[in-house]
């Protein structure tokens, strides 16, 4: 039976896959992951001020050139610092932000593991 | 056990608060200050009053440049003038102008009235330069040094705080 | 006049709420097993005069009296009446009233509920609920007074934000506090219960309902929070995992996790201890969103009060709340024996409590992260969208698997569910998945299970609700509150992937072309309403495939009373797919920005947390019939 879903879950897997993004998609995807930083909160996407327009024509301009996703992250990170970009980057600094869930959640496991196996009194989770 | 665990979570959410206490007093306006003692990028800009243009590596040229964006739509740029023209009267430091999302007579009025600090003056018609200086709101000012190092950024009109700081930073 | 009214109702409050903490220490010694009378007048004439202090302060609103600074600096004599009501707690100060308000009203329902019960542990409750009560009446009494006056009084308010003047946002803030404020009086409960070493089943009993109530109204007030922001911010989200968003999202995951505990402290008494420290920190969860929210310490697109001297002093109540808490929690720390069997249906509330852990500590996280790192290292870094959704999407599915699993397991046994059966759903919302994925836009390997994954709930749920239907059983509300997650989840995934989104800039009179849309920019028109100036662009728009058409009339509107411009969105909700329309000007150009979108199934997915909280009402309900 478990073989039946590995098959089906690869074939959806491949079909789901050759589906990319379309070029005009991958802008608004970085205007949703860009800051705007004179408003409150708000992205590139959502904002109306002159600041958001200006950033939304710089990026359309530099996927035109055909920079990649990522390197236009890392221009504007270097010219206005990570606060521009709301998928913090994958770094040194972030790596508490990044692990630190997963690590909770592991231990809560081995927790529950202990709950499960030791059968003593423990209920403090 | 008990009495650890008890002073681990006392002293876990007690350094949380002090967090929160700490994080009540810091500065919410964001600033660039990150850029400060990094080199701008080399950029070309058209000049405002005549055709062609200018390149930012030409400003090692200068002991010390203030890269001041302005427009004439702008209210606070109107503010800034006059400390701009007190700073163009110092020989040791040169004024670009960044003439920003605006319209050349109507520029020009604005300096024939105020007075012109400017060495240069280019401009940004579409902002979209701007974004190479890290620029997000005018006005804005950029002082960087001959290797083209930025020692201060400063948002917002300048005042006379900050141009004795620059008269100190300049050595005059 | 009003302003005095009003400071003597609320300082009387205060005095009542000072005697019935008082009087409670010295009935507590009392041998006697009775509740004297008098508790039940104290606390009833607090509640009357609190409740007295809100309406002299809707009073004021109603009839724009602006000697109130309050209302001067919040209201508007051309708002419309709607608006004035609701504009009482659009604010930090009147809004902190209606905090008290139900505090003081969940203090006096559970006084009254199961009357002449514990009577030591309701006293303890009440002491403490009074504490807190009394907290935030000095809060308001001294530094956020809705009733300070000003003099002379102005003749005219400074009216209320336009964005706030919204009729979901009326009654967001009511819903909002019924949840979460009311998570109060489990908070007290719990350390009295740890006081008085009350039985753990008689406290499930006792608190059973409150958490029920808070979490329903919780996840209302949560609803109507995301459906004001998908019309009125205008960018056609719905959640956008800003730290306010989060400050309401983090008790509800408590809120989840501890009704869930308390099946098992009331079938089997364990767990006694973890459900103590869910109440406890709920609450507290609670007040730290709120510390998050009016400090202004988070930069949010909700900042509507804040106020570093509030959040100070928001701050010392919270380190006193979690002290205190703190001290009672270890020296009356419960022992108990628990043996959990793998498999069996109080290991699957574990295994919930372990999820809602997870996902309050990643929001926490993420919520907090930038705040930490900004103060202890001076840099900022923001937190958006993309990090909840990669740390939280592959969590989804094993979740919405347990849901589906755990429901039909048996308490104390470990006994396997009819295994072929649950390979049978699987399998047929696999092939449903397979055969309908057709999907333009990407989609991921983890989309496709969480997809499959929420069919897999949702058609369990439909199985379980049909036969709770049949055994009348108080499983129904479950069965129903589940098939509404499970709804959630498909339609929020559905909606991510086959949403579209153009932007483009037109003047009057032109079309665009879409891949299966023409938009045509039919003219503009500038009208004047009572409290703003309007720009209404009308469009045309053409669906190509189907041959429909709509029109659709963003708004650029200009307020008066404070001078704001607000862009509004024009949206034609239909039951399987929106349409968005908003639209922008451009500096010195005839050319206006606009963002055309297509949102399929919004209307569902406000549907389905309608359904989560309905299940949550209904037990409310069957619990007062039985």
């Amino acid at each position: 039976m478990k073989n039946y879903f590995k098959i089906i879950t690869s074939i959806i897997f491949l079909i789901l896959s050759s589906n990319c993004f379309s070029d005009e998609n991958l802008n608004y995807k970085i205007y949703k992951n860009l800051r705007c930083l004179v408003c409150q909160g708000q992205t590139i996407a959502d904002s109306n001020s002159d600041f958001a327009m200006t950033i939304k024509s710089v990026v359309d301009d530099k996927v035109k050139d055909g920079m990649k996703e990522n390197e236009i992250y890392n221009f504007l990170a270097d010219k206005y610092g990570d606060w521009i970009l709301y998928k913090p980057p994958f770094k040194l600094k972030n790596y508490i932000l990044w692990f630190l869930p997963y690590i909770l959640f592991f231990l809560g496991g081995i927790l529950l593991l202990l709950i499960f196996l030791k059968k003593t009194p423990l209920s403090k989770k | 056990m008990r009495k650890f665990l008890f002073f681990l979570t006392f002293f876990g959410t007690l350094s949380i608060i002090i967090v929160f206490y700490l994080g009540l007093k810091t500065e919410k306006i964001y600033s660039t200050k990150d850029l400060i003692g990094k080199p701008i990028s080399e950029v070309n800009l058209d000049l405002l009053n005549t055709d062609g243009s200018f390149n930012t590596s030409e400003l090692k040229n200068n002991n010390f440049t203030l890269i001041n964006f302005w427009a004439s739509w702008c209210g606070p740029c109107r503010k800034e003038h006059k400390y701009l023209i007190e700073l163009s009267k110092n020989d040791n430091i040169k004024i670009l102008g960044v003439n920003f999302k605006d319209n050349k007579l109507k520029a020009n009025k604005f300096l024939n009235k105020l007075g012109n600090p400017y060495f240069l003056i280019a401009k940004d018609d579409s902002g979209k330069k701007s974004i190479d200086f890290g620029v997000y709101g005018i006005p804005e000012s950029i002082l960087i040094d001959k290797n083209l190092v930025i020692i201060q950024k400063y948002i917002g009109p300048i005042n006379k705080k900050d141009v004795k700081y620059i008269f100190n930073a300049i050595g005059s | 006049m009003l302003s005095k009214i009003g400071i003597l109702s609320t300082l009387i409050s205060t005095i009542l709420s000072f005697l019935l903490v008082y009087q409670s220490f010295s009935e507590v010694k009392s041998k006697n097993n009775i509740i004297s009378k008098k508790f039940y007048y104290l606390s009833f004439y607090q509640l009357l005069f609190i409740i007295f202090s809100f309406l002299i302060l809707l009073f004021g609103y109603i009839f724009s009296d602006f000697s109130l600074i309050n209302v001067y600096e919040n209201s508007h004599t051309t708002k419309p009446l709607f608006y004035k009501i609701t504009g009482t707690w659009g604010n930090h100060e009147g809004s902190l009233l209606l905090w008290i308000n139900i505090m003081v009203l969940f203090s006096f329902l559970f006084l009254v509920y199961k009357k002449n019960t514990e009577k030591k542990f309701k006293l303890f409750t009440l002491i403490f609920q009074n504490i807190l009560i009394l907290f935030f009446l000095i809060f308001l009494l001294t530094n956020s007074n809705p009733f300070s006056e000003i003099y002379p009084a102005p003749s005219q308010g400074m009216g209320l934000n336009p964005i706030l003047q919204d009729p979901a946002l009326g009654i967001h803030p009511p819903l909002l506090y019924l949840g979460f404020v009311s998570s109060s009086i489990y908070f007290s409960a719990a350390l009295a219960s740890l006081i008085c070493r009350l039985e753990a089943n008689v406290f499930a009993k006792f608190i059973k309902l409150w958490v029920v109530i808070s979490w329903s109204f919780q996840t209302l007030g949560i609803l109507v929070g995301s459906i004001w922001a998908y019309y009125e911010l205008g960018w056609g989200g719905y959640w956008f995992w800003d730290p306010v968003e989060n400050s309401s999202l983090m008790p509800w995951f408590l809120m989840t996790a501890l009704f869930h505990s308390l099946l098992v402290l009331e079938k089997k008494n364990g767990l006694y201890a973890w459900v103590l420290i869910l109440s406890i920190l709920t609450f507290i969860m609670s007040v730290t969103g709120t510390f998050l929210v009016r400090s202004g310490i988070l930069n949010s697109v909700h900042t509507f009060a804040n106020d570093p001297s509030r959040g100070l002093f928001i701050l010392i109540f919270l380190a006193f709340m979690i002290s205190m808490s703190l001290i009672i929690l270890f020296k009356y720390f419960p022992n108990e024996k628990n043996n959990f069997l793998f498999l069996s249906k109080e290991s699957f509330v574990l295994f919930n409590n372990w999820f809602m852990i997870f996902f309050l500590t990643v929001v926490l996280i993420g919520t907090l992260y930038p705040l930490f790192l900004e103060v202890l290292s001076k840099e900022k870094v923001s937190v958006g969208p993309a990090y909840y959704n990669i740390v939280l999407a592959p969590f989804i599915v094993p979740f919405l698997f347990l849901m589906s699993y755990g429901p039909q397991s048996k308490w104390f046994s470990s006994k396997l569910v009819d295994v072929k059966k649950m390979f049978f759903i699987i399998l047929l919302s696999f092939s449903l998945v397979f055969i309908f994925a057709n999907f333009e836009k990407d989609s991921s390997f983890i989309t496709t299970l969480i997809l499959v994954f929420s069919i897999y709930l949702i058609l369990q749920s439909f199985l379980d609700l049909y036969t709770s239907i049949k055994n009348n059983s108080f499983n129904l509300s479950r069965s129903i509150s589940h098939l509404g997650f499970g709804m959630l989840i498909f339609f929020i995934s559905t909606n991510n992937i086959l949403s579209t989104e153009s932007n483009f800039n037109l003047k009057v009179g032109e079309t665009k072309k879409l891949t299966n849309y023409s938009i045509k920019f039919n003219n503009l028109k500038i009208l004047k309403e009572k409290n703003y100036e309007t720009l209404v662009g009308n469009f045309l728009i053409t669906d190509i495939k189907n041959y429909k058409e709509e029109n659709l009339k963003p708004e650029i509107r200009v307020y008066n009373q404070p001078k704001i411009v607000t862009y509004e969105s024009s949206i034609k909700s239909k039951i399987l797919s929106d349409t968005y329309l908003t639209m922008s000007n451009l500096a010195g150009s005839e050319f206006y920005s606009i963002r055309f979108q297509t949102k399929p199934f919004m209307n569902l997915i406000w549907i389905s947390v309608l359904i989560i909280s309905a299940g949550g009402f209904l037990r409310i309900l069957r619990r007062e019939n039985k």
